[in-house]
Formats: C-alpha cells, structure tokens, sequence
C-alpha cells in the first residue's frame, strides 16, 4: 500500500514542479478557445432552449481539457521513465500491478481536474450557471479523467519512442475529444455524423459533464454513465492484466 | 541452509540469440562474488532475471531461499541491484529521489538510514541537489544508494565502476567492502578484472551465455600455472635449467616457475654454473590473463 501511496505523490509532484506546462499551458489555451468562439458564434448559436452558446461551451471545454491532460499525464511520464531508462527504479521494488496501475491512474485523474477546475475558474465569467447536479458533474468529470487516464498508461507502455505516443495521441485522442460535441450540440449535426458521435466515448463524458451544470443534455445522463463507466473498468481490468503480465515492461 | 542465490538451469533466448544458455550455480551469504565476462556474454541478462527485470525462459532463481517468480514480493525485498546503464529521474532532488525510492520498498520514515547511505557515498552536500546537476560520477553513487534503501542482505552491481575516475572508485570499493564485512553478499561484474582480483573471493566466468569457469580465486589462479621468472645472465643458461626455458626476450631467460620454492633451485643452479644473475624478476599470473586465456577457448 506503501509503495502505491509513494508513487502516487511522486508522479503528482513530477507534474507539478513542471505546473507551468502541466497546468497553466492548457487552461490558458481552453480560454483562448472560450475568447474566440464565443466571440465568433454567440450572436448565431443557441445550443440548449435557455442556454447560449457562450456557456454552452464551457463544460465541454473543461471536459475536453481534463481529458487531454489526463491522458498526457500518464502517458508522457511513462515514456519519458521508459525512455530515460528510470523505470526500472520502478521495477526492481516489489510494487504489485494494482498498486503501479492505480498510482498512474489516480495521478492522472488528479491533473485532470486541477486543469478542468483552472479551466471552469478562467472561463466561468462567460456566464456558467452553478452546476444544476454537481454529483452527476463530479462523476463525469472523475469517470472521464480515468478513462483517458488509463488510456495514457496503456499508450505509455505500448509506446517504445514519442513518436509512436505522439502518432496515439493525434490520430487518436485528438479526433475523438475535438469530434465529441465539445464545440457543438450533435444533435445540430445530420444523421449519419449524430450516429457516428454516438460511437465516441468521449461524446458521453462530455454530454454527461455539461448535464451536471445545465441539467440537460443530448442524451440521459444514465446511458452516459454506462458508457464511460463500461469503458473505465473494461479498459483498466484489460491494462492491469497488461502490466501484471510485463508486457513491454519486463522482457 | 539456504544459499545467498541460487540459480538452476536457468535458460533465455532472444530470438535466435541464446543470451542464456542452462546456467546453474550458487552464491553463498557473505560471499564477495565475481560475475566476469566479455560484452554480450549474458550477464546483464542473468542479473536482470535474478531482479525480475527479465523473465527466464526454464529453470529457476532464488534470492535468500525465495524464488523471483512464485514469492515476487520477498525475493525482492533481498535484492539491490545497481543498474549498469546510468539512469537517473531528472524532476527530483537526491533525498527525494531516495526517499521515494524507500516508499517503493514500503518503507516509511528511513530519513536516518538515507542520511546515513548519503554521509558513505559523499553525497550530504548533494542531497537537495536535482540529479541533472550532478557529474555522471555522482549520479552512479546515488545509484548505489537507491539499491541499499531497503538495506537488502544480497547486493548485485552491474559494472559500478564505468567511466567513474579513481577516487570514486576507491572510496565505492571501501563502502562495498565495509557491508560485504558487515554481512551482506556482493555480486560483481566489472570490465576492470584488477578490481574483481583484488576484492572477491570466488570468480565466475560467462562466454556466449555459458558458464565457462566458477572458481575460487586463488584455484583459479594458481590452476593457469603461468608463473614465470625472467632473469638476465651473466652468461649462457646452464643446460640444467634448459628444461623451464619458455623464450629468450630482450637478452633475457624467461623460465617457468610452477612453484615458488622451485627458485631456490634455479638460483643454486646458476651459482654451481658460475653464471651471474644481473636482473632477476617474477612475474604472477593475474586475473587477466586468465580471463583471455579462457575466453579464447583455453584450457587452463
């Protein structure tokens, strides 16, 4: 229990020393985003009956940024350890799989909402409501940082050099949190892309996250959670056996 | 009684190489053990088998009694390794970097301890320190470090000395030769085969994944029988003595001398001959030319 306590404050802290990267970096870009399109699309859009746009787009903000930097926390201390060789401080001590999975996770889930919370803070002048149902907000927003959280740890050992991280992360994250209804309501698109926005997890984390502060959404906030949750525990039962089994971590 | 290690026809192949090759031997407690062998000959792969870092194809290692695969846990908790590659985490400080380092071990409030391990290594003045700050020299002594947070009884270092200058050398030997006397088992690898000479007492030798010598150190080296005498004469060697004539070198008799006593000998020789000795010399077999000799396929 030690060894997974130790790990967890050293990867918070490995984030924190480097704050101006981790942190600030990407609440200053969620508001340059909020500055833009809010400037550019408030007079046009009304997302929700009641709801403009401006506010509209803050939750899926925050979601979207918590999610990204769930995934880079995890997965970039991993490759670097790999890569720097360091790991093997990590493997030599007898620190079970639940404990190294859970330390990674836990750290990745805490950036996620430091960021999503400086996010909020930065942006909630443009109008966000108090959250309508905070439980249901707290939820997503854990729910979602651990998806994306155990995602990191999955591409960081996969990975053997950035390049192969950065190719998961662009071609796959990036797409699926910026084709997620961050910046619009699916239901504002044609058929054949609201069905494909249903096939992306990151779809549910987002419409749940914004059902927390507006008390509506796209879709129930029950199947959101099925979603997310189903995806959380198959992925982290399916990265732990991973890590139990050595894969690319003992040879 | 349970060995400090033991290792049972243990078996790795990468791919078409056989990094392993049905090693099987044991490293008793207290002992101060030498693990030699060219570049590629599967010793790092050995170590990192005996730490779990690797898995073994077959057979079977045990650390103070418990095996790496089946008890994880304890096998680990026996073992420090000191990585041969220098490799180091450069968000932290030295004391954070030990201090996580214990909690890995599950180890709560070692301040003392660390401190100690600190005072040894010369690194008290380091210890708030990021470790990018520190000389290549420095960083390795916080690698030893790391390995002896959890105070573990069996201690392997993969090649510590590499590319680190004298002093540090001496004052590693000095503290590893202080916690082999205070109990704990040293396993060693090294390129410099002085060091290995001079600090252990039993010698294994890896070729192409075998084990192609495991010895006693002073067996070993009194088995090559290369001793010799190299003598320059007033005159011609005394046909007496023509049978341990190995070569003339320099105007030199270079002589066998497979025992010491046999010198009295040689010399009364000369001295029934009338021949002068003008330079007189003996040379000891050295742990080197031993080594070159086995890994060119010698018998010794």
């Amino acid at each position: 229990m030690y060894g997974f306590i130790t790990l967890f404050k050293k990867e918070i802290l490995r984030f924190w020393k480097v704050g101006f990267q981790t942190v600030m970096a990407p609440v200053l870009t969620a508001l340059l985003y909020q500055l833009i399109f809010s400037h550019v699309l408030s007079q046009h859009v009304e997302a929700y009956p009641g709801v403009s746009y401006t506010a509209f787009l803050i939750p899926g903000l925050a979601m979207m940024s918590m999610a990204q930097n769930a995934f880079a926390n995890s997965s970039s201390s991993l490759i670097q350890s790999k890569i720097t060789g360091n790991i093997v401080f990590l493997l030599l001590p007898p620190i079970s799989a639940p404990a190294f999975f859970g330390a990674y996770l836990l750290a990745s889930v805490v950036r996620g909402l430091v960021v999503g919370a400086g996010v909020l803070l930065v942006t909630a002048w443009f109008g966000l409501p108090l959250p309508a149902q905070p439980l249901w907000l707290l939820a997503f927003a854990v729910l979602g940082c651990g998806v994306l959280g155990t995602l990191g740890i999955m591409a960081g050992i996969w990975a053997d050099k950035f390049d192969q991280l950065a190719a998961f992360q662009n071609f796959l994250i990036m797409p699926l949190t910026f084709l997620s209804g961050v910046f619009y309501s699916i239901n504002s698109l044609p058929p054949l892309w609201r069905s494909v926005s249903h096939l992306n997890p990151v779809f549910y984390m987002i419409d749940g996250f914004r059902y927390g502060f507006f008390g509506q959404a796209d879709v129930s906030p029950w199947l959101s959670l099925a979603v997310v949750g189903g995806c959380f525990v198959a992925l982290s039962l399916w990265v732990m056996r991973l890590i139990a089994s050595g894969y690319k971590l003992r040879h | 009684m349970t060995h400090a290690i033991s290792i049972e026809a243990v078996s790795k192949r990468f791919a078409s190489l056989q990094a392993l090759d049905s090693i099987s031997f044991t490293v008793e407690h207290g002992e101060f053990f030498a693990l030699l062998g060219p570049n590629g000959a599967g010793k790092t792969t050995l170590i990192s088998a005996m730490a779990g870092l690797s898995r073994a194809d077959s057979g079977r290692i045990r650390i103070m009694g418990h095996d790496t695969v089946t008890q994880t846990r304890d096998a680990r908790m026996k073992l420090g390794v000191v990585p041969q590659e220098l490799v180091f985490d450069p968000f932290f400080t030295v004391r954070e970097t030990l201090t996580f380092q214990s909690g890995y071990f599950g180890i709560r409030h070692n301040d003392a301890w660390v401190d100690e391990l600190l005072y040894k290594l010369g690194l008290t003045d380091k210890a708030n320190v990021n470790m990018r700050a520190l000389s290549g020299g420095m960083k390795r002594r916080v690698m030893v470090a790391q390995a002896l947070v959890h105070r573990p009884p069996v201690i392997v270092l993969d090649e510590p000395t590499a590319g680190v200058d004298v002093e540090l050398r001496q004052s590693l030997w000095a503290f590893v030769k202080e916690l082999n006397a205070a109990g704990h088992t040293i396993v060693l690898t090294t390129h410099y085969l002085e060091e290995a000479e001079a600090l252990c007492s039993r010698i294994a030798m890896m070729k192409k994944g075998r084990l192609i010598a495991l010895e006693n150190k002073d067996t070993l080296l009194s088995r090559s029988a290369a001793r010799e005498v190299s003598l320059q004469l007033s005159g011609p060697l005394p046909a007496s003595l023509q049978p341990l004539s190995l070569r003339q070198q320099d105007g030199r008799h270079i002589l066998a001398l497979p025992d010491i006593a046999k010198l009295e000998q040689v010399l009364s020789e000369l001295r029934l001959a009338a021949v002068e000795v003008r330079e007189l010399s003996v040379h000891e077999t050295d742990l080197e030319q031993v080594f070159v000799k086995l890994m060119h396929g010698g018998q010794l």
